[in-house]
């Protein structure tokens, strides 16, 4: 089958040098590390948030240099390490996205409340933010998920409640995590980077 | 049409600065240095000016001398943004189009609209009038974009991932720039003739002008001023909003990296 992601190659400033892994088009994906590896990294090049000095970075195939950014950002969906919510509602947030199902039915899917969708973003938890950034990257109904560190900001207990929702997603993740029983907790593939090169591709759980 | 203020008088109104001295020494400003400089350079500057003000004011003088000062005040005021906002790249020539554009739109209307009538004594001293309020607004919006644009970078990749379109992810920072730096010209458009007697018309008054007629000369200006300033904050905010973002929908690193990580 072919590959989700296929990096060739791929050197971005000192971040990466010459990557070259693919990201399996089933399951979740995880990209574990230490700090400062390139983790982000490899993860904003798949929705062209960054892109490659060297190399190729292909989707499904395709050279991410080619496509129509705009519409390939809708395919593939980003959760980012600190839950940014934009000022406004909850509802407010999911309109940005121009959402494709029903906004009550996308908290649904992150097990918030269909109340939360008046409610203020800024008044809401760290957990409640994350959730309601999951259900924002969803409202484009994305392909696939890109997560980079999504439960670092988080406390323990609503850590799990986010690992609970990504395991329950039909679609591939990619997960950026620095750590390691999370990575064990939710990988069936690692992909492991150490300053800025690949060091290990697995199998996981 | 004689000063009232002879080279004597100017020694006098020195004696404040010669007081303003004792109290920063008094009290360890640390300004009177800064003070000293800052009396030495506006004298030389501004005789400078008016000696060279002198050539071009004279009725006899070609009206292309004065369009050259023009110039150098729009090549000044840029050299000046580019100062201040050094990390921008392309600043210069961003701000030279902004400055440009509010001499173009300040003077074009001031002289098509008649309400000065173009010569030699009134081109240079309303385009200083146009553009140097108008390049302070330029420096606020370049310095705060750039600044806005790296404290929210998260907001505006948080929008772009959403696969909004580059502009519209940097809408709401270009927004308050806008209002950041248009907003106190309003506001001293408001609290004219009530928190302070602007300069034009207090200037005409000293000069035995009737007090009306400068007042017409002073609110023309003012709202020509205001003109300015929003031709030159939104040039240069359009104009720096493309430095920040690439064609293609992402943030350039420069403007990624000024948030401090």
């Amino acid at each position: 089958m072919e590959p989700l992601f296929a990096f060739e190659d791929v050197t971005v400033g000192r971040r990466l040098l010459g990557v070259r892994a693919t990201v399996p088009a089933r399951g979740t994906t995880v990209v574990r590390g230490p700090s400062g590896a390139g983790k982000s990294t490899l993860l904003r090049l798949c929705n062209r948030l960054e892109v490659p000095d060297r190399g190729v970075v292909r989707y499904r195939g395709a050279d991410l240099a080619e496509v129509d950014v705009l519409a390939h950002r809708r395919e593939v969906g980003m959760v980012f390490q600190r839950p940014v919510l934009f000022p406004g509602t909850v509802a407010d947030n999911l309109a940005v996205a121009r959402p494709q199902d029903p906004v009550g039915l996308l908290l649904e899917r992150v097990r918030l409340p269909a109340a939360f969708l008046d409610r203020e973003a800024a008044t809401l938890s760290g957990g409640e933010a994350q959730r309601a950034c999951l259900a924002r990257a969803l409202a484009t109904r994305p392909r696939v998920l890109l997560m980079d560190e999504p439960t670092s900001a988080l406390d323990d207990e609503a850590t799990l409640g986010i690992e609970a929702l990504v395991r329950e997603l039909a679609i591939p993740v990619v997960l950026v995590t620095h750590s390691d029983e999370q990575a064990a907790r939710l990988a069936d593939h690692v992909i492991e980077l150490d300053a800025g090169r690949v060091v290990e591709v697995a199998g996981g759980r | 049409m004689d000063g009232d203020v002879t080279p004597l008088g100017l020694a006098a109104s020195l004696l404040l600065v010669a007081v303003s001295i004792a109290i920063s020494r008094a009290q360890q400003l640390r300004l009177e240095r800064d003070m000293v400089v800052s009396v030495v350079r506006s004298l030389a500057q501004l005789l400078l000016a008016g000696a060279a003000l002198g050539l071009v004011v004279d009725e006899d003088a070609p009206i292309l001398l004065s369009w050259l000062w023009v110039a150098a005040i729009v090549v000044f005021a840029a050299a000046t943004v580019r100062r201040r906002a050094p990390r921008l790249p392309g600043v210069f020539t961003i701000s030279l189009a902004a400055n440009a554009g509010s001499a173009v739109v300040g003077l074009g209307t001031l002289f098509a609209l008649g309400i000065f009538p173009m010569e030699g004594r009134t081109v240079v001293p309303l385009a200083g009038m146009v553009v140097g309020n108008a390049f302070k607004s330029g420096v606020l919006a370049v310095l705060r974009l750039t600044e806005a644009v790296g404290e929210r970078r998260d907001d505006v990749e948080a929008r772009l991932a959403l696969g909004l379109p580059a502009p519209d992810a940097v809408r709401p920072i270009v927004r308050g720039t806008l209002r950041l730096a248009i907003s106190p010209q309003v506001e001293n458009i408001k609290g004219l003739g009530i928190m302070f007697l602007p300069g034009a018309m207090t200037g005409l008054i000293l000069a035995g002008v009737d007090p009306l007629d400068a007042v017409l000369v002073q609110l023309a200006l003012m709202y020509v001023i205001l003109g300015g300033v929003v031709t030159t904050t939104t040039v240069t905010t359009l104009l720096t909003v493309r430095r920040l973002v690439t064609p293609d929908h992402r943030l350039v690193p420069f403007a990624r990296e000024t948030r401090d990580e």
